[in-house]
């Protein structure tokens, strides 16, 4: 057979055209109608009650838990209070306060016309789908997703106003208002877009080498300098041993060139972002080495913010793209959902990937390259939550690799960026002492604890850093 | 020269069916497939997952002239669709480029023309702008754009702008050069008539230095539409360069191929229009 025509399939049946009469071929009809059926039926979901309600709920548990990441603390809170001052208390906090009336009064909103960028990556998947599925247009936002070619274009275009809010790599926005690489603006992330999700992918020729130990002298490329991926790349090199600035090159890849570029020999391998990991394995060209999420399960890495002046400026248009991109983030995170999802996102105004990748990224299972099928279902997760402490981590490793010179205060410029609201004043107001701060938890990263009260120390905890 | 011209063209098209045959042969590697035999449902399942099913329609290796000539069709038999703001037909994006090539070109000319009159008559200008010129010349157009992104504050108008710089050199040397070797007996004549120094600059010199102004032209144009695909890989939105990007992102090569053939054939379509109004302008003294 050919890749064409089937003649000798019995269970096929034999077209020498598409036969719906348009000039296609049949594979791209195939295409072209599951995705638009699989919008339907993603559209057909999100209308259904059930998810409605479900979503209402995930927005407003997840505004809660903004305020309350600390459990203990929330449950305290609400014994101390009760349940109708705390309802009242939060409305009073939250810019998002006016969400549930924004569902009827479209009038408020100050601009209704957004665009909103993205890089073809599955981190943006939410998003991506709040696009073709609607769920802008329902918020009565009429928002132009664009495809951006990197991120130092999307920082570009942020701080030029081109964009009215945009995928960010998490740490970017910290970068950009601490003015690292950029003149100083503030940004702040809305929401994390994804969790976990990317991977150490190994040029093939690697297979038999799999301790970072003996990597001495590879080539790697990272999307970005303020990613997870280079943080994360740079960390694992670090514990086996290896000094990331001098044992190995780690050079600034746009995603696409990392699978041309791994092919072509001049990479060892990538910290990439999905799908170009599991699009390796597709080319035959690489394997998965590790997924992120062994390095640090539940890892933020991008995230959807927007500058402050713009929140500043248009807080009802902010709170409704923000429950836009959480209703579609409520959506992707059921596993139930993920499949049509790959379909929806997989044609060429969105990711432009075969379906077959995206089904194995966010399915979780997927082929390795190396023959094994692996069962993941956590591989890539849409966790909104911005934890101030992820936050924290990123600014202890900028400084840790010298991104960052001098003293940081590491929770100042967390809580001033992302974007869970300071609940510890109105905490103190209605008489609630609590140590710790709202936003942050404590987070496990290839099995050593990091704790955000500590960060400082953390910092210089570790033997190899370039700190002077 | 009749039969020079029909076998200079034979020629070419045995070149061209030389070059695909070869290009078929190397291309055409094993076909992918499924290997029939006993496979256990999971290594079917692999294989499925690696697009290697019986039903997939994944190529590997390096695309034959078949697969480039399928996916040139799929682009022409409908060059004007619209999806969104990312997926736009091939005549779109080209009305895009080509927009972006005349705008940056046209205020390269209003730039160069004046200010290469001015240089070409003035010595003294000519000596005080040739430092800038030797120096600002030689810049990769691309390097200007971080600082026009910068300062420009708008990822379309830094394209232009691109454009403008690069094609506003070879036009500004060749008209100041042009204007500087209009022979010295027109311009005394001239004189002689004491015709004013408007009507000189119209009448006079313009139509002598037109052929060197073209030429000029002509190579900023062919430069201008070299560096419009780069400067839209870089900035992306839309444009020629952008659909090469987007359809690199999906390692489409096929697609790659059928773009670098329409950049090449609208090059030469460009450069031989310029051709044509050289040959209007050309004098035999």
């Amino acid at each position: 057979m050919t890749q064409y025509f089937d003649p000798y399939n019995a269970d096929r049946p034999l077209l020498l055209k598409c036969s719906c009469g348009k000039d296609h071929t049949v594979a791209e009809h195939q295409q072209q109608a599951s995705a638009s059926s699989a919008t339907a039926e993603l559209k057909r979901r999100s209308l259904s009650s059930e998810f409605e309600a479900y979503s209402n709920a995930f927005i407003e548990a997840t505004l809660v838990k903004a305020i309350f990441p600390q459990d203990e603390v929330r449950r305290r809170f609400l014994r101390a209070v009760g349940k109708g001052t705390a309802m009242a208390a939060i409305s009073s906090v939250l810019p998002m306060a006016s969400l549930q009336a924004m569902a009827q009064d479209k009038n408020a909103l100050e601009k209704t016309t957004l665009k909103i960028g993205f890089i073809p990556i599955t981190c943006a998947t939410p998003l991506i789908m709040a696009h073709p599925l609607g769920f802008y247009s329902k918020q009565g936002l009429s928002v132009e997703v664009t495809k951006t070619a990197g991120w130092a274009l999307i920082r570009d275009k942020m701080i030029n106003k081109e964009y009215d809010a945009t995928h960010f790599l998490s740490p970017m926005p910290l970068a950009i208002s601490m003015g690292l690489g950029s003149n100083t603006t503030p940004m702040n992330v809305a929401t994390i877009q994804n969790i976990n999700g990317q991977a150490i992918t190994l040029s093939l020729k690697h297979k038999n080498n799999r301790d970072p130990k003996n990597w001495k002298g590879f080539k790697f490329a990272v999307p970005f300098e303020f990613s997870m991926h280079n943080f994360l790349l740079r960390y694992y090199l670090a514990e086996a041993g290896l000094n990331p600035d001098t044992d190995v090159q780690i050079r600034v890849v746009p995603p696409a060139e990392m699978v041309a570029n791994l092919r072509a020999g001049n990479l060892d391998g990538f910290l990439g972002p999905d799908p170009f990991n599991q699009r390796a394995v597709y080319e035959e060209v690489g394997f998965i080495h590790i997924l992120t999420k062994d390095l640090w399960d539940g890892h933020p890495c991008c995230a959807f913010g927007t500058s402050t002046e713009f929140i500043q400026k248009n807080p009802n248009t902010f709170a409704a793209l923000y429950r836009a991109v959480l209703t579609a983030a409520a959506m992707a995170r059921d596993p139930k959902n993920r499949e049509l999802i790959a379909k929806v996102i997989a044609p060429a105004q969105y990711l432009n990937q075969p379906e077959a990748v995206l089904t194995q990224v966010l399915t979780g299972k997927f082929a390795d390259g190396l023959g094994n099928i692996k069962n993941v279902p956590d591989r890539a997760d849409f966790d909104p939550m911005p934890w101030q402490s992820m936050a924290v981590w990123m600014l202890t490793q900028m400084k840790r690799w010298g991104y960052i010179k001098g003293e940081v205060n590491y929770k100042q410029i967390a809580e001033k960026v992302f974007l869970i609201t300071d609940a510890r004043k109105h905490m103190k107001a209605l008489g609630q002492p609590f140590t710790d701060g709202p936003g942050y938890a404590k987070h496990k990263i290839m099995g050593k604890e990091f704790d955000a009260a500590k960060a400082d120390a953390y910092a210089k905890s570790f033997a190899i850093s370039k700190m002077g | 020269m009749r039969s020079l011209n029909l076998r200079a063209t034979v020629v070419s098209l045995l070149l061209l069916f030389c070059f695909i045959g070869v290009w078929q042969l190397a291309s055409s590697g094993p076909l992918v497939g499924a290997a029939a035999g006993k496979q256990t449902a999971e290594e079917l399942e692999y294989l499925k997952m690696m697009g290697k099913d019986a039903g997939a329609s994944k190529s590997t290796g390096f695309p034959s002239p078949l697969q480039v000539a399928q996916a040139s069709l799929g682009h022409l038999s409908d060059p004007f669709y619209d999806r969104g703001p990312n997926d736009k037909g091939i005549a779109i994006q080209l009305a895009h480029s080509l927009g972006r090539v005349g705008l940056g070109f046209l205020l390269a000319v209003l730039v160069a023309i004046p200010l290469g009159f001015l240089i070409g008559m003035s010595p003294l200008m000519r000596k005080a702008f040739d430092p800038f010129i030797q120096v600002l010349k030689p810049i990769s157009p691309l390097a200007w754009m971080p600082l026009a992104l910068y300062t420009l504050k708008d990822s379309d108008v830094s394209g232009i702008f691109v454009i403008f710089i690069c094609s506003v050199w070879p036009m500004l040397v060749n008209t100041a050069f042009g204007v500087a070797s209009v022979k010295r007996e027109w311009l005394n004549v001239a004189s002689t008539l004491e015709v004013s120094p408007l009507r000189k600059a119209f009448q006079v010199i313009l139509p002598a230095a037109a052929p060197t102004i073209l030429t000029g032209m002509r190579i900023s144009m062919g430069i201008a539409w070299l560096v419009i695909v780069a400067a839209e890989m870089l900035v992306g939105g839309t444009g020629i360069g952008y659909f090469v990007w987007n359809e690199w992102n999906n390692l489409s090569l096929p697609n790659v191929i059928f773009a670098i053939g329409v950049i090449g054939v609208v090059g030469m379509l460009l450069d031989l229009m310029f051709g044509q109004v050289q040959k209007m302008v050309t004098y035999v003294e």
